[in-house]
């Protein structure tokens, strides 16, 4: 099992590079340069002008030789410095809104799971009742209703018809004087609909493969063998069948792992929310080269690291896979 | 049924004190002498983007040039009626030959961290400005200075090879303090940029990335201290949510759509709460041709499109009526701008005349006309995501249908339309826009030597004429001389429709009624944001007292 792991990640290695490559040339396809998005139309600004800006960036330099001088400092795991013009590293830029995302998505997943389980268990155990059937039709509306219409209309129910919940941002403008109290519910508060909105689209995913997942359980001969020897219903679906129907949620959970720092832009925009979504939108439109590769090439370590955390997780979970 | 009946009650009586709460605040609006100008409370402003940076030198957005405003002064800025005035410069001379420029600085001014400010941080400012290790944009109309000096610590002299008078409002750069920028080779990493310390009206408390803003009044701003103790501008992307934080309180201030100020602010709640303004804004949108096109040529073809164009309709269907029917490059009301000029009133007819002496006509009667054997159809650009230039391009579609002339409308990524197409010259026209600068210098859009790469004749205008004219106007600083160049520069340009020009769209700002003191002008309504206040019994963030 070690060696396995161990393969398989110094296979990562030349699979990052050859992301990142692609990724390079890419950006690098699309026209239009960080200098040209900030300078174009603009009657201030000469073409001398823009070589300086050219060669303060590297950019003068052929693509290949870009790449290299990129590929060296990633090596020492130096993401280099963001081309947008506040002078800060990538790491720090994208240090800095990382609290903001993972919680919301952490936050997000947990209520996904809280309602989607449950949900799952019993349209499954109560195949084509009334339940099922309306629970069906309810996470259905959930994954088709666009995140922005949906965010919108509970905006103007809660915060501008009733005034319950703010509208968009992470904090009160007046936050600073509040109460320990108060702070904790400015934050909650601020976190209600941003959570709801994002768990909402996601629940029918979950739920229809936790149904799906029990339906096949719950047709196995074990099944049969418990329940014919009398053991109680609830100990029969929650013991029996539900941990077996659980199994494939390792892998849906590595594959999860790239999306707790991803962050949708239209759904952070709609917000005000300052997450990694819009930096990295922002970044693709604002050319900032280092940033969009640092944003890449995290996607992409993660994703690997997700896949083989669930490969690893399925093998020691169910005997039935481990091979050798 | 008792417990209902108590909360029926109990909600009527939070309802009916809320109401009373709302009427001491109206009364309180009205005039009962309780609105003197008073110091506190804060204004929130929404903005769609967030600041890149305070430093003016390096950045480019507007997010942050508005930012930066608070905290930073140049040595000149424009008035209520923009009118080049002073700011950190007390006056200012031109010598006759107009090649020297002498500026006398406000004494006893002090940065934001109480050092003085002298003409050292002015020379300091203007050396980091043309240093190529400062990656700005701007550098140009510094390059031209020859020599720079400070006799005394209150005078700053530049001197310039040939009189160049856009080089006056240049001294608008805001101006950067010596004693804490200079061990930083790069201005834009330097602390700075992130923690601004300025001579403006506002000192810097915070910036949130992505979220905030934050400014408190300046007890020292040598106008005196603004009565806002606070500025908060919060970071929203998305211009629907701005709206309902408007309308819930969370901002004080934005810009509104035309569609918003017609239709989703006509009612009886808003009105309470908000004060709506309108005024001509900085800019225009035409349709600009490829003049060596050779459906364009011919001067005669692009008046006949230019007839052709209802621009009202234009005005109505896009700006709900918002905006004004455009004549040329300038924006109307300010001194620069020539109202006699050619105009192209809406005429079918008249069009489908001028297209006929041009030889064009429908041999073949498909309602397309033809000219040679080749039909009159050509593409229009424009740039995917501005839904007012799409919408200008399908009335476009439909007016010059109605004289023959078929047209196509294709829109563009803007990186991709900008880089492949006009900078590349693979365009038969474009439906974009400029906004206007205060000085009236545009050399670089209607000059003949501009027409190169990347440079911003892109439509390829060339009239000898102009070109004189463009020089002899950013030679003198002579306000009556530049006047008459630049009046028959905008009489050529509306003879010869390059660009037809469509309409000057309206600025449409909101604020909250609580704040006072706000006299829209030529400049908008920001020039006097300082004079901006909130009597005292109507003031809301009173936390912030300082």
């Amino acid at each position: 099992m070690l060696r396995y792991i161990a393969r398989r990640l110094v296979l990562t290695v030349p699979l990052l590079i050859g992301i990142s490559l692609i990724s390079f040339l890419v950006i690098h396809a699309a026209p239009g340069g960080p200098v040209e998005m900030a300078t174009d139309l603009n009657p201030k600004v000469t073409a001398e002008a823009r070589e300086r800006l050219r060669a303060y960036y590297g950019l003068d330099q052929p693509i290949h030789v870009q790449y290299v001088r990129w590929l060296g400092r990633m090596a020492t795991l130096d993401f280099g410095q963001s081309f947008s013009r506040d002078g800060k590293q990538v790491s720090e830029k994208i240090g800095e809104r990382i609290p903001v995302t993972l919680a919301i998505n952490v936050l997000s997943m947990l209520l996904i799971f809280l309602v989607a389980i449950p949900i799952g268990v019993y349209s499954a155990v109560r195949k084509d009742s009334w339940f099922d059937r309306i629970s069906t039709v309810v996470v259905f509306t959930g994954f088709a209703v666009p995140t922005f219409w949906l965010a919108l209309l509970l905006m103007i129910l809660f915060g501008v018809k009733l005034g319950w919940l703010p509208i968009s941002g992470l904090v009160s403008l007046e936050y600073d004087s509040l109460g320990l109290a108060g702070k904790i519910w400015d934050r909650t508060s601020h976190l209600l609909l941003p959570v709801f909105v994002s768990a909402f689209g996601g629940l029918a995913g979950f739920s229809r493969y936790m149904r799906s997942n029990m339906l096949e359980v719950i047709r196995q001969d074990y099944i049969a063998t418990a329940r014919a020897k009398g053991l109680p219903e609830r100990k029969v679906v929650f013991r029996h069948a539900m941990r077996n129907a659980l199994l494939p949620f390792i892998t849906i959970l590595g594959l999860s792992v790239p999306g707790l720092l991803g962050g949708s832009v239209i759904f952070e925009s709609i917000f005000a929310i300052p997450g990694l979504g819009q930096l990295f939108y922002q970044s693709v439109m604002s050319r900032d080269y280092p940033l969009i590769m640092g944003a890449l090439v995290i996607g992409a370590f993660l994703t690997l690291i997700g896949n083989l955390l669930a490969d690893v997780g399925y093998a020691l979970a169910d005997p039935r896979i481990r091979t050798e | 049924m008792k417990i209902a009946r108590v909360l029926v009650a109990a909600l009527a009586f939070v309802l009916a004190a809320g109401c009373a709460k709302e009427k001491q605040e109206a009364g309180s609006a009205g005039p009962v002498g309780s609105d003197a100008p008073a110091h506190g409370d804060a204004i929130v402003e929404g903005s769609i983007g967030d600041v890149s940076g305070f430093l003016t030198a390096v950045t480019s957005d507007s997010a942050s040039h508005t930012a930066a405003g608070y905290v930073f002064s140049g040595l000149v800025r424009y008035d209520k009626n923009l009118k080049l005035e002073g700011e950190l410069a007390e006056s200012w001379e031109v010598s006759p030959d107009g090649k020297r420029i002498t500026f006398r600085l406000r004494k006893g001014v002090t940065w934001h961290d109480g050092a003085p400010f002298t003409s050292e941080d002015v020379l300091f400012t203007y050396r980091r400005m043309i240093d190529p290790n400062t990656p700005t944009a701007y550098a140009e109309d510094f390059k031209q200075v020859k020599r720079a000096e400070t006799p005394d610590p209150s005078t700053f002299v530049v001197e310039y090879g040939k009189p160049f008078a856009p080089a006056l409002a240049s001294w608008g750069m805001h101006v950067l303090p010596k004693h804490l920028l200079a061990v930083y080779p790069d201005i834009s990493r330097s602390p700075l940029n992130k923690k601004p310390v300025g001579t403006g009206p506002f000192r810097f408390v915070e910036w949130k990335t992505g979220e905030k803003t934050v400014f408190e009044a300046n007890p020292d701003y040598f106008e005196g201290r603004p009565y806002l103790s606070r500025v908060v501008t919060r970071v929203i992307p998305d211009p629907a949510t701005m709206f309902l934080e408007l309308k819930s309180g969370g901002i004080d201030m934005m810009g509104v759509t035309p569609l918003q100020y017609t239709r989703q602010t006509e009612t009886e709640e808003f009105r309470k709460l908000f004060h709506k303004y309108r005024y001509l804004s900085f800019g225009y949108t035409y349709l600009g041709f490829r003049l060596s096109h050779p459906l364009f040529s011919d001067q005669r073809v692009r008046q006949a499109i230019a007839h052709a164009i209802h621009k009202k309709e234009i005005i109505d269907g896009v700006l709900f009526g918002l905006g004004q029917e455009a004549t040329g490059p300038y924006k109307p009301g300010t001194w620069v701008h020539n109202p006699d000029v050619k105009r192209y009133p809406y005429d079918p007819q008249r069009a489908k005349a001028l297209l006929g002496e041009a030889g064009w006509k429908d041999a073949d009667g498909d309602g397309v006309l033809e000219k040679e054997g080749r039909k009159f159809s050509f593409t229009v650009l424009t740039n995917a995501g501005n839904e007012s230039r799409a919408k200008t391009a399908a009335i476009i579609q439909q007016n010059l249908d109605g004289v023959g002339v078929k047209m196509e409308i294709r829109t563009l990524e803007w990186a991709a339309f900008i880089n492949e197409f006009v900078d590349k010259r693979k365009f038969d026209a474009v439906i974009l826009g400029w906004s206007i600068p205060q000085d009236p210098d545009q050399y670089d859009i209607w000059s003949s030597k501009k027409t190169g790469p990347k440079e911003l004749n892109f439509v390829g205008f060339q009239n000898a004429e102009v070109d004189r004219l463009l020089e002899e106007g950013r030679r003198t600083f002579d306000l009556e001389k530049r006047k008459k160049a630049y009046s028959r520069i905008q009489e050529i340009l509306a003879e010869e429709q390059p660009y037809v020009f469509l309409y000057y769209p309206d600025a449409l700002p909101v604020v909250h009624k609580r704040i006072h003191g706000i006299e829209p002008a030529p400049a908008g309504i920001s020039y006097n944001f300082i004079k901006w206040y909130v009597p005292k019994d109507q003031q809301r963030y009173t936390t912030f007292q300082q």
